[in-house]
């Protein structure tokens, strides 16, 4: 069997003197869609921190791509092709649309390549090209979060990594968001997704890992999870639509 | 019932950005102790419609009448006065105070004027964050919560002001079903404090069980308005709105 793209293994993570994760096994295989829920302050983002090194002091194992990626630094994480689109979306609101997904390149040097990104992105969200000159601070929030989309795979990502998508969003918007994902991913793209709305993340991806209070208590394929009391009790809700 | 006066009656209320249409002569009437679901795609002029409610947007035509006053030209500070509060989708509390005092300008500022006792503010202000789930961090500066309980501060903050309307702008994103269960829960104890509510959310399973009456903008358009499960079998909704995953 293939080493997974990412593996995380007796993680622990925290701030200061303030321990947030322990003992955190996951892994991410080529290919998959892998989801992470959790309450918030389960220590998902904290996770995410530690796996694009932003936070320093983390115990345990983490690779990626057959290396060692605790020695690394965030730019280096991120040149590798682990690329977040992250929560709130964090666009720079006073620049164009295109100027944004500009952004995503900064570490690119491929013109054609990051021409051919280009086509990607407007193909799979056209309306990015149509406002392509608008500010984006000035599109609504699902046009927002196409965008920060689109500016994380002009990257040429390896992992994408996408944090809280659904929120504030439409339903429509959210299953529109979550087709063009799945889109994505069939086009070999690995896919770790953040999400508060489990029912979102439960519809696309193919394995899925629980966390409460910075633990993993749960993992396995969806099929399962969805299944699990537990699980439907906790973050479904009791009576779940 | 049937025959009293709306509470709120928003009448043919537009706004244009440039443009772009963003509220189209829309109308609105919400009886008292009730409960309105405003729904819709992002960039349908909900929010828009609830600045132009809450005052902090002029409209470009219609009226806006509150209690049978006509409160469209009044600054934000004067329909507050008069019971209306809101909560914001960005939230901005007051940094640096704590979560106390940010629930107790509310309360000095509220309806009829506010608490003109700083001692009395300070207890309803108490006595609201210990409602919504607060009480443990009530000495916490406000920058200090978390994206949750940011959010039950901002409707401390709402509460606080003693609204007879309230207007409650997404204070479910972020949070997952069982919360949501609970701040339902909460929705509901505030209506039964004879409370009428406007609340704009895209939890749909909050906003079915929430709701008396749901209304749907779709560009700026009233689309649908009724009952919940009629408005939420609307083939126009399902399209514009819904999707069918949900449907």
């Amino acid at each position: 069997m293939t080493e997974p793209l990412l593996s995380i293994a007796g993680m622990s993570a925290g701030y200061g003197a303030v321990p947030v994760l322990f003992d955190v096994d996951m892994t991410v295989n080529a290919g998959e869609i892998v989801t992470l829920v959790g309450s918030n302050g389960a220590g998902k983002t904290t996770l995410l921190r530690a796996i694009s090194r932003v936070i320093r002091g983390v115990g345990g194992h983490l690779r990626f791509d057959g290396i060692d990626l605790l020695p690394h630094s965030p730019e280096d994480v991120f040149a590798r092709g682990i690329v977040q689109v992250p929560e709130g979306r964090q666009l720079f609101g006073e620049m164009t649309v295109e100027e944004n997904l500009l952004m995503g390149t900064y570490r690119r040097h491929d013109k054609t390549g990051i021409r051919d990104s280009f086509e990607q992105v407007y193909a799979l969200f056209p309306v990015l090209k149509e406002r392509r000159r608008q500010l984006a601070g000035n599109m609504s929030g699902g046009e927002q979060q196409m965008c920060a989309m689109g500016r994380a795979l002009m990257a040429a990502p390896r992992l994408l990594i996408v944090d809280e998508m659904s929120l504030g969003l439409a339903p429509v918007i959210v299953d529109q968001l979550l087709s063009i994902l799945s889109d994505i991913r069939s086009r070999g793209m690995t896919i770790l997704l953040v999400e508060q709305d489990v029912f979102a993340a439960f519809s696309i991806a193919d394995r899925g890992y629980v966390m409460e209070t910075g633990r993993i208590v749960r993992e396995g394929p969806v099929s399962e999870l969805k299944n699990d009391p537990s699980v439907r009790e906790a973050y479904l809700g009791v009576d779940a639509h | 019932m049937s025959t009293a006066r709306p509470i709120l009656d928003v009448r043919s209320l537009t706004k244009r950005f440039q443009g772009l249409v963003a509220v189209d002569t829309v109308s609105i009437a919400l009886a008292e102790h009730e409960i309105v679901g405003l729904i819709g795609p992002n960039g349908s002029g909900k929010t828009t419609l609830v600045n132009m409610i809450s005052g902090t947007l002029a409209p470009d035509g219609g009226e806006v009448w509150f209690e049978g006053t006509r409160v469209d030209r009044l600054a934000p500070f004067r329909r507050a006065h008069l019971g209306i509060a809101r909560t914001f989708q960005v939230m901005k509390p007051f940094p640096e105070l704590s979560v106390l005092e940010n629930v107790t300008v509310g309360a000095l500022f509220g309806y009829g004027g506010g608490e003109r006792s700083r001692t009395k503010a300070r207890e309803l202000a108490a006595s609201l964050i210990e409602f919504t789930g607060l009480a443990r961090h009530m000495d916490q500066h406000a920058d200090s919560l978390g994206g949750p309980d940011r959010k039950r501060l901002e409707l401390a903050k709402a509460l606080a002001l003693k609204p007879k309307l309230l207007l409650l702008d997404e204070v479910m994103a972020g949070l997952n079903a069982v919360e949501v269960d609970e701040v339902v829960e909460l929705i509901k104890k505030i209506r039964s404090q004879n409370v009428t509510i406007l609340v704009i959310e895209h939890v749909i399973k909050a906003i079915r069980s929430l709701s008396d009456r749901i209304v749907v903008l779709n560009h700026g358009e009233k689309i649908a308005e009724g009952d919940p499960s009629t408005v939420l079998a609307n083939p126009q909704v399902i399209e514009a709105y819904l999707g069918k995953r949900r449907a």
